[in-house]
Parts: C-alpha cells; sequence; structure tokens
C-alpha cells in the first residue's frame, strides 16, 4: 500500500492534481532525479588548493578529489590573483589532466625502427642512466683553449618553465653537477631579453610590479602584448583600472581582443617599437615632461658620461667602441666619467681599484650570456660617479639622452612605425597627462617585444620612459613582463639556463672567472646588495657540495662546469646538427613547433644519439622521426634515423607538489591532490632518481670527473607508492640554513664563510620559520591589495620593487593619492602597505661615509639597491652588449631600410647564423628583397598555449580554434588574391606552411616611408600531431638572436603569401629552393659578411 | 495546461500589476529568489571561458573541429553540446563613435569604452578598406550568448512530457531522464536555443547548472568569466545593476549602448538571462522583437473551445434533428 501510495507520488499528474503546481510544470514535473540533483562537488572527499598550470598569471584553483580521482577543477575564490576566475586553458584543466589524450606508457624508440614499443619505466630509467654515463665520458672536456673547463658538451637539456621551481632546481642542480652546461627551457625563447633589459635598468629582472596593482594606474600602455587574450584572467585588473577611469592604449601591429577592450588602439609595424617610444621619450624631454624631482634624485640622470662617449648620432648609427670586424663593442667608453678614487676601509678592497668594467660586456666573454645574469644584481659601475644636479652639463645623462633621441619626431615616429602623428601624440599626451606626482602609468608588454634583435632595448626603452616619468616603484605605475608560462620566472630564477645559476648568479666563463675571487670581483657591485655576491654564491657551493666545499679548495669552485660562450639552445642545435650535442632532454617543451626554425630544430634532433622527452602526449619532438614533416617530404627516412627515442609521461600539476613563480614573482605552492597513474611521474622524481641511479653507477670511481656529481647532495626523503622526493625539502634547500641549521629568514643572513647554506639566494624567506611561506593562502577579501599574506614573493616577499621611490627623497610620499611606502620618523623605519625593497632602518636623509662598499655605501635616496650606483639607468654605462641606450634598427628581415640610419640597417652587433637551414632574406637594399614582400608577425590566441602540447589534444580547446589561419587585410587579400576561408601559401628562406585565410580589416595596411606595408598574422599553435593540426609557424621564423640574450626575432619577420595550398612530399622543399633561387638567397645574404657566414 | 496560466502579466497586459513570479505559478510555495545571468558585453573579452566552464562542469562533447570563418567564432551557436556561445562581430563604425573623448588625463565617467584601431583610408590598390569613409575605425563586438530561462517560456509550454520543467529557481530546464526526443520544443523556442541531440534524439540546454544552484554555488560560466561580463544573481538586483552600468554608458558617451530582455513588458515576460548590447540584437544574432510562440495558444484554445462547442452543438442539432427525422420516418413506416 505504502509502494502504491510512493509509485503514486511519482506520477506526476497525481503530484499535479494534489499539490500546489496546478500548472504542472514546475515541481510537479520535476523528476526523481532532478529532485535529487547535487553537484558533483558536493560529494568530493577533499578540495585541495592549487594552481593553474598554464600561463604566469597563477590563477588559484581548487581540486576536487573523490575515491582519489580528480572530479572538478575550478578557480579558487580566495585568490587575490584570479578571484576565483579562469580562462578557457585554466577551465579545461580537468580534461587536460583526466583525459584520454594523456599517456600513462613509458615507450622506447629503438634506432632504426618504425615504431614505439612499450618499455617498463625501471628499465627506462636504468637505459637513460647508462647513456648519460656514457655520453658524459665520451664528451668530456677538462680544458678549452688552455684553460679549465670540466664539462661535457654532449648532452643538453631544454624545458623547465611549465614546472615546479624544485623541479627546475634539481634539473639545474645535477646536470651542472654532470658538467653539462647546455640546460635551457623557455624563458630563453620568451623573456630572457626581459631579464637584460630591466636587469641593466633597476637591478631586477623581474616585473617591478604585480598584476593587481595595475588597478590603481592611471593609463596603461599596453605593447607587445596581448594581454586580453595571452593573459585573460589578468586583465581582470586592467578592467578594473578602466572601471575607476583609467586610460588604457594598446599598440600593436593587430587589433586584437586587447585593442578591443581598450580606448584606442595604436597599429604600428611590426619592428619598429623602438623607434615609437624614442619618440615617446623625445616628446618627454622636449617638453620637459618628465617627473623632474623623482627624475634628479633617483635616477643616473645626473651623472656625467666619460669624455671618450660618442652617440649613434656621432658615428651614423653606431656607438663608441664597435669592432666592425668582430661585430662587438668594447664598451669601456660608454662607462661614467672617472670617478675620484675613493679609499676603502679595513680589509675591504678599494673600490676606485675594482675593474669599471663588468664581466658580462667584457668583449673577451661576450656570447656567454653575461646580461642576462643582471636579474638580481645590476652590472658594474662606479659606485660614486660625477654629478651635474642641474642636468645641464652636456655629458651628464639626461642631456646625452636628450640629444640620442632628438631626431625621433613625431615625423619620423610616423615614417618608421606607420603610426598618424597625431594618433601618437594622442599617445604622449595621454602618458605624460597621467604620470607625476599625483598620477601614474602603467606599462605591459610581452613577447611582441621580447623576440626581436634589439629585443633587450625594447625593454629599456620602456625603462628609460618609466623613469623619466617617475613611475617606477610607485603604486599604479610600473612595468610588468607578462610571463607566459606558469613557472617561467621561477626557472628563470632557479634557472634552467646555460649562462646563470640560481638567483642571477653567472655561470663561470672559462677565461674571465678561473677562480672564486676573480668570478665574483669581476660580477659583484661596489655598492648595495649585490656587493654580498659572495655571501651568496658560497651558500650556493655549501648547499650542492655540502662538507666537500670548503674554503681550501675554493668551496668546491672547480666542481662548476665552465663556459666557453654560447650555449644557448639555439647553439645547441647548431650542435647537434653538427654532431658535437648527442644526449638531449626534453622536460615539457616541444622545440618541433615552438622554436625557431622549426624544421632546423628536427634535423638536430635527427642527428642524435638519444632523445628523452618527458611530456602528456606524444607532441612533434618526439614523433618528428616516425610522422614529421621531413619524412613526408622526403628529406629524412625513418629507417636512416639513428636516434633512440624514450618517451616518458610526465605527472600533472595535480599529481605532484610543488612551486610555481608567477609574472608577479609570487611563488604559489600547490598541492598534490591524487597519486600520478601508470608511469607518469613528476620531474621530481625522474631528476631525482635518475641522480639517485648514477651515483650509484658512478659509487666508489676515483675518476676526477666524477667528483662533482660523487660530492653533489641529493637526500631528499621520499614518500608514497612510487618514493616521490620531498618538495618541501626542495623548498627548504632553495630557502637555506643558517649556522646552526634552522631555516634562514632572508639572504641578509648569509656568510661567505661557509656556514650558512642556501640553494637560491633570492628566495632564501620562502621558508622562513620553517613554515612554507609560498603556501600561505589568506583570503584576498581579509587583506588590501598587496596581499601580503597570500603566498610569497621575491626577494623578501616584496609586492612592489624599488617601493623607496613611492616616497619623495625626504621619506614623505609624493601625494596621498600615491602613499605605499614612507618613512616614520618616530619608529625610524619604513612602513606602508609593503615590505620596503630597501635596507629597514636606513634615514631618508643618509649619506654614508665616503669610504663604505656594499650596502654601507647606500645613501638613504638610492632607491635601487641592486644597482652599482643605487639609481634606475636612463643609460646603461655596462651590462649590455648593443650600446648603452636604445636605438632603432631594423629586423634581421625587413622590408624596409632603416629611416633613422639608412647606412645601418640592422644592429651592428646582431647574433646571425647563416647555415643552409636557417638562411636569411635580402635586406631591402639587396637584390631580391621584392621575393619576399609582406611582414609577418607571430603570435598566441587564448583559446591556445604555446607549442600546443597542453591544448591541441583537448577537444573543448581544440573546438574553439580547430585550424592555422592566417590574418590578412582586405587589400593585402586583393593584391595576392587570397580568399577569405580558402588557403593561403607563406613562404620564407626557412620553410613554407599553409594556412587558412582570415580577411579582416583588423589587420591594417601601413603607409612607411611612402610604401604601403602589409602585415601577416600567424598564431604559432599548431603541428602535425594532436586533435587539431597545421603547420607550425615556426616553420618560417629563422634563428637570428639579440647579442645579450640570445632571444630569437620571431615577432617580425618577412614573407612572401600565395593563395592556395602548398606543394606536398619533395615539392615543399622545391617550392623554398626555388624562392630562395629567386631571391638570390647565399650564405652572406641578409649583411653577412664572414665567410663561414657566422656571427656570433 | 498552457500558457494561459498567468493573467497577471502578459505581453502588452497591465504594467502595472504585480511583476510575474514564474516558480510561483508553478506551484513553488515558498521560492528563492529568481535568479539570472546578466551579460554584459561591454567588458567581454571574447575569451570563451565561459563555453569551456560549461563544457567541463555538464561533461558536454566537444562539437566538432571546423573552422567558421566567423571571425574568432568557431562555435558558430547555441546547440545541444553548446549552451554558451561567444559570438565574434567585426564591424566598421564611423569616427567619434564611442572613442572621441578629450586626450590626457580621464577623469572617471569622462571615458570612451570600446577599443577603436583607425581604417588605413584608400592606402593599397584594389583593397576593400578603399572603400571605407575616411576615419572609419574597426570595433570588435564580442557576446556570450545563453538559454534565456524566459519568463514565458514556449518550449516549457509545448512540451508533452513534462521533460521541460519550472526550477524552484525561476529558470527553466531539461530533465534528460524524461526527455523522449519529440523535439517540440526545438521549434517552439523564439531563440533558436533548445536543440536535439543528433546521436541521441534528446534536446539540450543551458540548465543554469541546476546541480549547482541547489547548493548555493553560481553557474560554472558566471564563475570563470575573468571581467564579470557574465554576472548571475537575484535577477531583481541585476536588473538594477544593469540599469546602472547602463546610465553610466551613456553617460560616458556610449549612446549606443542598450538592454536586451530585462524588460518584462517584452514578447517573452522579459529574460531570465538579459544582456547589455552595444549594437542592434541583430548584429549580434538575436532577435529583435521575441514573441513566445505560444502566444497565441490560449486564445487559439478559446476559438478552438468556442468552435468545439458550436460543433458539438451542431452535431447535436443535426443528430437532433436526425433523430427526429428517423422517429418521424419510423412513424411514417408504421403508420
Amino acid at each position: 500500500m505504502r509502494d502504491l501510495r510512493r509509485l503514486l507520488g511519482e506520477w506526476p499528474v497525481y503530484r499535479q492534481l494534489t499539490g500546489g503546481d496546478p500548472t504542472g510544470r514546475g515541481s510537479a514535473a520535476a523528476s526523481p532525479r532532478s529532485r535529487c540533483l547535487t553537484p558533483r562537488t558536493a560529494g568530493a572527499d577533499r578540495v585541495v588548493k592549487s594552481v593553474c598550470p598554464y600561463c604566469a598569471v597563477g590563477c588559484g584553483q581548487e581540486v576536487h578529489v573523490r575515491d582519489d580521482r580528480v572530479v572538478q577543477i575550478e578557480g579558487d575564490p580566495d585568490s587575490p590573483i584570479s578571484r576565483g576566475r579562469l580562462c578557457p586553458k585554466g577551465a579545461a584543466t580537468l580534461q587536460l589532466t583526466t583525459g584520454a589524450a594523456r599517456r600513462h606508457q613509458c615507450l622506447y624508440r629503438p634506432p632504426g625502427a618504425g615504431d614505439w614499443q612499450p618499455i617498463d619505466l625501471e628499465t627506462a630509467m636504468d637505459m637513460v642512466a647508462e647513456r648519460v654515463v656514457r655520453t658524459r665520458r665520451e664528451g668530456w672536456e677538462w680544458e678549452h683553449e688552455e684553460t679549465r673547463v670540466g664539462r661535457t658538451m654532449g648532452i643538453a637539456s631544454l624545458g623547465g618553465a611549465t614546472l615546479d621551481n624544485e623541479e627546475n632546481y634539481l634539473i639545474k642542480k645535477l646536470l651542472t653537477g654532470l658538467g653539462v652546461v647546455q640546460v635551457e627551457n623557455q624563458a630563453r625563447v620568451c623573456h630572457s631579453s626581459t631579464v637584460a633589459g630591466l636587469g641593466t635598468s633597476f637591478g631586477r629582472g623581474g616585473a617591478t610590479t604585480f598584476m593587481q596593482d595595475l588597478q590603481h594606474a592611471d593609463c596603461i600602455v599596453i605593447q607587445g602584448s596581448n594581454f586580453a587574450e595571452a593573459h585573460p584572467v589578468g586583465f581582470q585588473w586592467v578592467m578594473e583600472a578602466k572601471a575607476r577611469g583609467a586610460r588604457v592604449i594598446h599598440v600593436d601591429p593587430r587589433h586584437t581582443r586587447t585593442s578591443a577592450l581598450a580606448d584606442y588602439h595604436v597599429p604600428l609595424r611590426a619592428g619598429s617599437d623602438i623607434a615609437f617610444l624614442g619618440g615617446v621619450i623625445r616628446y618627454v624631454l622636449e617638453n620637459e615632461a618628465d617627473f623632474r624631482e623623482y627624475v634628479t634624485a633617483y635616477t643616473n640622470a645626473a651623472h656625467l658620461v666619460s669624455e671618450g662617449f660618442r652617440d649613434t648620432e656621432d658615428l651614423d648609427g653606431v656607438f663608441s667602441g664597435l669592432d666592425e670586424a668582430a661585430h662587438t663593442y668594447d664598451p669601456a667608453t660608454w662607462q661614467y666619467e672617472d670617478s675620484p678614487v675613493q679609499a676603502s676601509a679595513g680589509t675591504r678592497e678599494p673600490v676606485a681599484d675594482r675593474r669599471t668594467q663588468d664581466s658580462s660586456d667584457d668583449p673577451a666573454t661576450q656570447g656567454a650570456g653575461g646580461a642576462e645574469t643582471h636579474g638580481s644584481g645590476g652590472a658594474v659601475a662606479a659606485p660614486r660617479p660625477h654629478r651635474d644636479d642641474t642636468l645641464r652639463h652636456p655629458r651628464c645623462v639626461y642631456q646625452v639622452l636628450k640629444r640620442h633621441y632628438a631626431r625621433y619626431t613625431p615625423e619620423l615616429v610616423e615614417e618608421v612605425c606607420g603610426v598618424p602623428q597625431e594618433l601618437f601624440l594622442r599617445v604622449c599626451r595621454d602618458l605624460t597627462a597621467n604620470s607625476g606626482r599625483e598620477r601614474t602609468s602603467a606599462f605591459v608588454y610581452a613577447v611582441g617585444w621580447t623576440q626581436h634583435t634589439t629585443g633587450s632595448q625594447y625593454i629599456r626603452a620602456a625603462s628609460v620612459l618609466q623613469l623619466l616619468l617617475g613611475n617606477i616603484g610607485r603604486p599604479g605605475g610600473g612595468i610588468q613582463a607578462l610571463r607566459g608560462h606558469a613557472s617561467i620566472q621561477g626557472s628563470s630564477d632557479i634557472p634552467t639556463l646555460y649562462n646563470l645559476l640560481p638567483g642571477y648568479i653567472p655561470m663561470p666563463h672559462h677565461r674571465a672567472h678561473q677562480n672564486l675571487d676573480s668570478w665574483i670581483d669581476s660580477a659583484r657591485t661596489g655598492k648595495g646588495y649585490w656587493h654580498e655576491m659572495r655571501s651568496y654564491v658560497v651558500s650556493l657551493l655549501k648547499a650542492w657540495y655540502g662538507d666537500a666545499a670548503q674554503p681550501e679548495n675554493d668551496f668546491c669552485f672547480d666542481h662548476l662546469p665552465r663556459l666557453t660562450g654560447a650555449h644557448d639552445t639555439y647553439a645547441t642545435v647548431r650542435a647537434q646538427i653538427d654532431g658535437a650535442c648527442k644526449g638531449y632532454f626534453l622536460m615539457g617543451e616541444n622545440p618541433a613547433v615552438g622554436s625557431a626554425n622549426s624544421r632546423m630544430q628536427r634535423m638536430g634532433m635527427a642527428a642524435l644519439d638519444w632523445l628523452v622527452v618527458r611530456d602528456f602526449s606524444l607532441i612533434e619532438s618526439a614523433t618528428w622521426w616516425q610522422d614529421g614533416p621531413e619524412i613526408e617530404s622526403g628529406e629524412l627516412r625513418t629507417e636512416d634515423i639513428e636516434t633512440e627515442v624514450f618517451f616518458f609521461p610526465a605527472a600533472a600539476h595535480t599529481e605532484k607538489s610543488g612551486s610555481f613563480t608567477n609574472t608577479n614573482r609570487w611563488l604559489q605552492w600547490h598541492d598534490a591532490a591524487v597519486e600520478p597513474e601508470g608511469d607518469a611521474r613528476s620531474d621530481l622524481w625522474f631528476m631525482y632518481h635518475l641522480g639517485r641511479r648514477i651515483k650509484e653507477r658512478l659509487r666508489g670511481s676515483t675518476d676526477p670527473m666524477d667528483r662533482p656529481l660523487l660530492d653533489l647532495t641529493w637526500d631528499y626523503p621520499v614518500s608514497g607508492p612510487h618514493d616521490e622526493p620531498s618538495a618541501e625539502a626542495v623548498l627548504a634547500e632553495i630557502n637555506g640554513t643558517g649556522p646552526d641549521g634552522s631555516p634562514l629568514t632572508d639572504y641578509t643572513g648569509l656568510r661567505d664563510d661557509g656556514s650558512t647554506r642556501c640553494g637560491c639566494w633570492i628566495y632564501s624567506g620562502v621558508y622562513r620559520d620553517g613554515v612554507n611561506q609560498a603556501a600561505r593562502r589568506r583570503p584576498h577579501q581579509e587583506m588590501e591589495w598587496t596581499a601580503r599574506e597570500w603566498a610569497w614573493a621575491w626577494p623578501a616577499d616584496r609586492r612592489i620593487l624599488y617601493n623607496r621611490a613611492s616616497a619623495a627623497p625626504d621619506g614623505t610620499p609624493w601625494s596621498e593619492r600615491k602613499a605605499y611606502v614612507w618613512w616614520d620618523g618616530e619608529r625610524r623605519a619604513w612602513v606602508g602597505h609593503d615590505v620596503a625593497d630597501f635596507p629597514p632602518g636606513l634615514a631618508p636623509d643618509h649619506v654614508p661615509a665616503e669610504d663604505a662598499v656594499g650596502v654601507a655605501a647606500l645613501r638613504g635616496d638610492d632607491p635601487f639597491v641592486m644597482q652599482a650606483d643605487g639609481k634606475g639607468w636612463l643609460y646603461a654605462p655596462s651590462g649590455l652588449l648593443d650600446g648603452p641606450m636604445p636605438t632603432h634598427y631594423e629586423p634581421q628581415d625587413s622590408p624596409v631600410p632603416n629611416a633613422l640610419y639608412p647606412r645601418r640597417g640592422r644592429s651592428p652587433v646582431l647574433l646571425q647564423s647563416s647555415r643552409p637551414e636557417n638562411r636569411y632574406h635580402p635586406g631591402p637594399d639587396e637584390p631580391g628583397a621584392a621575393v619576399y614582400p609582406y611582414v609577418v608577425t607571430t603570435y598566441r590566441l587564448t583559446e591556445h598555449f604555446t607549442a600546443g602540447g597542453m591544448s591541441r589534444w583537448s577537444p573543448y580547446l581544440s573546438e574553439l580554434q580547430p585550424e592555422l589561419f592566417c590574418e590578412v587585410s582586405p587589400a593585402l587579400a586583393a593584391e595576392r588574391g587570397l580568399e577569405h576561408g580558402g588557403w593561403a601559401t607563406l613562404v620564407t628562406a626557412r620553410n613554407a606552411i599553409e594556412a587558412r585565410v582570415l580577411v579582416t580589416r583588423r589587420m591594417t595596411p601601413l603607409t612607411v616611408q611612402g610604401r604601403v606595408v602589409h602585415q601577416i598574422g600567424v598564431p604559432f599553435h599548431w603541428g602535425p600531431n594532436g586533435l587539431v593540426t597545421g603547420d607550425a609557424a615556426n616553420e618560417l621564423t629563422a634563428v637570428v638572436q639579440d647579442p645579450n640574450a640570445h632571444i630569437q626575432e620571431d615577432k617580425a619577420l618577412t614573407a612572401d603569401i600565395l593563395p592556395g595550398r602548398r606543394p606536398r612530399g619533395p615539392a615543399l622543399p622545391a617550392l623554398v629552393a626555388e624562392y630562395r633561387r629567386r631571391a638570390g638567397v647565399t650564405r652572406t645574404t641578409g649583411g653577412l659578411d664572414t665567410p663561414e657566414g657566422d656571427r656570433r | 495546461m498552457t500558457a494561459a496560466e498567468d493573467k497577471t502579466r502578459r505581453p502588452g497586459g497591465d504594467g502595472a500589476a504585480e511583476p510575474h513570479d514564474p516558480a510561483r505559478a508553478s506551484g513553488y510555495t515558498d521560492p528563492p529568489e529568481r535568479v539570472g545571468f546578466f551579460t554584459d558585453t561591454s567588458v567581454c573579452i571574447g575569451c570563451k571561458a565561459c563555453e569551456v566552464a560549461c563544457k567541463e562542469w555538464n561533461a558536454l562533447p566537444a562539437d566538432g573541429f571546423s573552422l567558421s570563418g566567423m571571425s574568432y567564432d568557431n562555435t558558430r551557436e547555441l546547440g545541444a553540446s553548446t549552451w554558451r556561445h561567444v559570438a565574434f562581430v567585426e564591424q566598421t563604425v564611423p569616427d567619434g563613435a564611442s572613442g572621441g573623448a578629450p586626450d590626457g588625463a580621464v577623469a572617471p565617467g569622462d571615458r570612451p569604452l570600446l577599443g577603436l584601431t583607425p581604417v588605413e583610408p584608400a592606402s593599397a590598390p584594389g583593397g576593400d578598406a578603399a572603400e571605407e569613409p575616411p576615419g572609419s575605425k574597426i570595433r570588435w563586438l564580442m557576446s556570450s550568448d545563453v538559454c534565456k530561462h524566459c519568463t514565458h517560456a514556449a518550449c516549457l509550454d509545448v512540451c508533452p512530457t513534462g521533460a521541460l520543467f519550472r526550477t524552484e529557481f525561476g529558470t527553466v530546464v531539461v530533465q534528460d531522464d524524461i526527455c523522449n526526443g519529440c523535439g517540440y520544443c526545438v521549434p517552439a523556442c523564439p531563440y533558436g536555443v533548445i536543440e536535439q541531440r543528433p546521436d541521441d534524439g534528446r534536446a539540450f540546454k543551458c540548465t543554469m547548472c541546476y546541480d549547482r544552484l541547489g547548493a548555493g554555488m553560481e553557474p560554472a560560466c558566471a564563475k570563470a568569466c575573468p571581467t564579470e561580463s557574465i554576472q548571475f544573481g537575484p535577477l531583481d538586483e541585476l536588473r538594477e545593476r544593469a540599469a546602472q552600468r547602463l546610465d553610466a554608458l551613456h553617460d560616458a558617451g556610449v549612446p549606443e549602448a542598450r538592454l536586451y530582455g530585462h524588460d518584462p513588458d517584452d514578447g517573452v515576460g522579459g529574460d531570465g538571462a538579459f544582456f547589455l548590447l552595444l549594437d542592434e540584437p541583430e548584429v549580434y544574432g538575436l532577435p529583435p522583437d521575441p514573441q513566445v510562440t505560444t502566444r497565441d495558444l490560449p486564445r487559439m484554445w478559446r476559438h478552438a473551445a468556442a468552435a468545439g462547442v458550436a460543433l458539438l452543438c451542431a452535431v447535436g442539432a443535426s443528430a437532433a434533428a436526425t433523430a427526429v427525422t428517423a422517429v418521424t420516418a419510423r412513424r411514417k413506416a408504421s403508420a
């Protein structure tokens, strides 16, 4: 009876008649399932706090776990960065981590084989360990040009920006211990020039501010960045600013989703940004619109430059010191005027006796990537140069700068950039009106600026401008260098980069750094915290080599392998093709799609003995031997390729603990939510157990080459079913310990006597009090915008860098509206909204003794505490290889001459490397220039991620942007007969690709030097593998590099475009060859004049 | 029962009447506040997080991988497996429309809001750009569309199985355990939102994350939206907020800003999901004057009933006449 009533009660008509729903379409119609519906998160056993693994915004995530399976991933509402929001990629993380595309089985491809075979994890690990030991031994070098190098050039690794800081740390530590110097990651190809540019300007290479502070800006210039598309969740802070009345300006070759939300968009020619920024600098100087008090007190505007200096205006496009044959500068004449001898106290070395030339720009060591070593410590220069506070002396920096930019008029800007004068002047007026005592403006950029042969100088140009406007170190100001991978900032700080050791300590150079003293003395500054470099270095060596590191043996300085020049990822590829580099690790990076000249990347891999790929899926860099473009074109045959390939499935961020450093410089911890399935393992696991196996193999060896490895400290506690090493133990080692073994509070506790240990000095404090500070998660609603109890920022938990400059020289805020950190005279301390980026008790009026050195030499008005002179550098007397001030040069491949210096098209010191697989286009003054007539720029889309490994396998993301396309203007479409929705083939001297055509008015033809320049946009996410496939844009790009940071020029090149699909098979290389023939391309084309065609 | 159930606030009816509460009208005695979406397209960055968050939460299948050529929109339209859809509209507009604010320092309220690229006039041979009037500019509109959860929902009216029902939140949900795939709801929707899944036959559309609402959570799309273009909340609050936003935009010199679907007097009694648009609705693919397609049903039923009665009467009369005739005839025969 009861059952009957229950059954009856389930009948909607009965419920309609008896219940309160006479319509029968409301409660009466609800099915039993609807009535019992609960969200699947309701049944979660636990919610684990995490961080999005895609870009460097670092959105908080909550991982819902039921029955040890991840059932949902959503934004973390507590996060002050993201406030619970996610972009499409972040929203697709459940599919990324739990989807069918992930592999869980190790694979092995024997030499010459046509297919993979499964292999068990243990065997694969043993095989890799065996190959590392063998290749290392075979390729070992003790000496190079009769100086010690102690290394192997036979092994290289690439990848780290998608990994945790702790993983990067173990990669760098183990490989350095093995004598491997060719360690690189995405930071090289994305933001290495940022480090060189910001570092030499301000003393640190990270963004000067944090994204949330953009809400306080009165004007935001987004240039070289497609903020809304590439960092959508960070863009909410631009929208906040806009809602508060801020002016938002987008300067970019294309009208993008960022332009759509900006107040106005300024289209300019790709590769011309320095001319544009130089024009704004000139506007500021000519109109005396600079923030004069700030400029005089906090920048080097008043410092006098040496008499020997000659500007590009004096020497028709080059600075003094150019060696035309070697294509290098001797920067000796760029220095400040000789400062008076300053006697030194006690046993400290006399400041004036020390060389004033930084080893990073020593002509003898150029090519070793020294400019990037200013990521946390400025270049060497005189600590107390002569000054003229009136800024009238003809050789003071202010006047030098004014002369340098005198010809960057609105007319010239129009001529070079294609920007109408009135539009350009509007930007000038907006910026200057929104800068000063009461107002601040912010700059935001990304790889649209970094990826040029003058990339470091692009960043310098923005730095100069922001210093002139007084926008550095202040709320609503600064320069935000938007990073593109979850921990690409971290993989620069804890560098999987060839030229750096943790904390931007330079890797030693075989000639310049033959012992501990010469290493330190050539790099550290005489003033500020970078003077204490010895403490940082010795503590690092103690962390790595433990008790073996003693004062008598220079703390095992000789365990470190030496650089002899450029060993960047592109040098490595050349070394692979040339047969010197035989083993290669790829850890979360896909160079067959993501690096410039991707065909060259694959040709390098095809010459390897062995290749290890660690990723989620079978990316292009794992399968090129089987189904790559060169197999299709017949240039390679699978059976001829002798490379052994190992594929190891990687663990996802939900399956491992560790920290990411986001674009704010904030370290955010994510906890493992579940164990990885099958053979999937973390990179921490991989490196730890690989190191353990290699150490076991070499146990008892008396061979001196094995000593560094055997001395390497490698004791990390393991736990869980897979013996996962403790990421927190690694973080504790990174933080460092004091003489008593307790965790350090910050880097000022480091000593140079061997009593302290620290894996990365700038991260010291992240494990303060033995507590994981990166895991701090106080909800943002409970804090002000600086969110000081959320995560941990390097250095020393400071959120805005150089924030001493937010107060006037006397220590009071410049204005109430822009108060941030100020001097509290009663407490004799700097107080405010942030940790002061300054010695805590140093009074604003402090004047140090004449003979003071290091931190004691800082004045009370020296806000740039890592700089040699305590000032922001409008003019860089050292540190960069291509000039003390940004100068407009054309890209390597450009359709127009340099309107500024017609006889000097390209930078005189850019790094070219003309090889059969990497040819350049004729310059505008060379015959054949018209063969590749159009400008191409590459970029990201919101819906995909970098080289596609984390998006092209995701159905949800793939359907949103399913095919490679190119964007062209209606005018170009008409000129070349391109049809909207049809196909186009793009051709360069490197390769040819096909893409669907989007004809759009968002692409604007520009008038440059009296002619129309058409620009073509090509996103770079596609490759032959995955759910959605297409050609890689990087087939088109050339390897040509910035001399400071060795970053490649992806953002401005030339190409031809024609309607229709590209040829298949051998006809493809034939097409490329035909174009080369028509253009007359040889190894000297494109400004090459050396017989070997290699200018490095 | 039909749409005639509600007589308090019919389209074109007496505006002074109490606002219609669809949950109460559907038999919920003490329902929570009616909730909805306010999608402010003036801050949409076209990132499509809403589309993905919706698919992730509702475990919807991908809809195919083909380039549409419709700007950055490859999803094309709402459907059985796409419950949020971001439209992209590339326009050329005359200079001076939104973007002509004065240079220099800006004060809140004294500002343009849209990104505009100047179009190079007559620059290139053969280009269409040459046809643009000098000084015209590019405007790129983006808008995330979704089921409107109409106050008077035709899909609900026509559903013969009770698969579509009105929830206590005032939203309209298809119950896939009830739906038999008859498809009546598909042509009934004035917005073309609901669709049958080809391999399955059943109809699907946005549920406004009914399962999440019950647990006090906001819908997945609104939670993900990076710029708060999609706002979720009690409908009354959203309407107030929208009115303020509209005023602010008008004050800021964006006269083309308008609300869509907010009006309880419109043809569907107001939408549970309404929009702030920057151009005519048609530009975004929205019907300019949507009408609940069952609008005339009550009248039709009344006519039908009257006709039925008349028919009955006629039949009755005829039958009576026949009977009389027959009787008469029989009588005649027997006489």
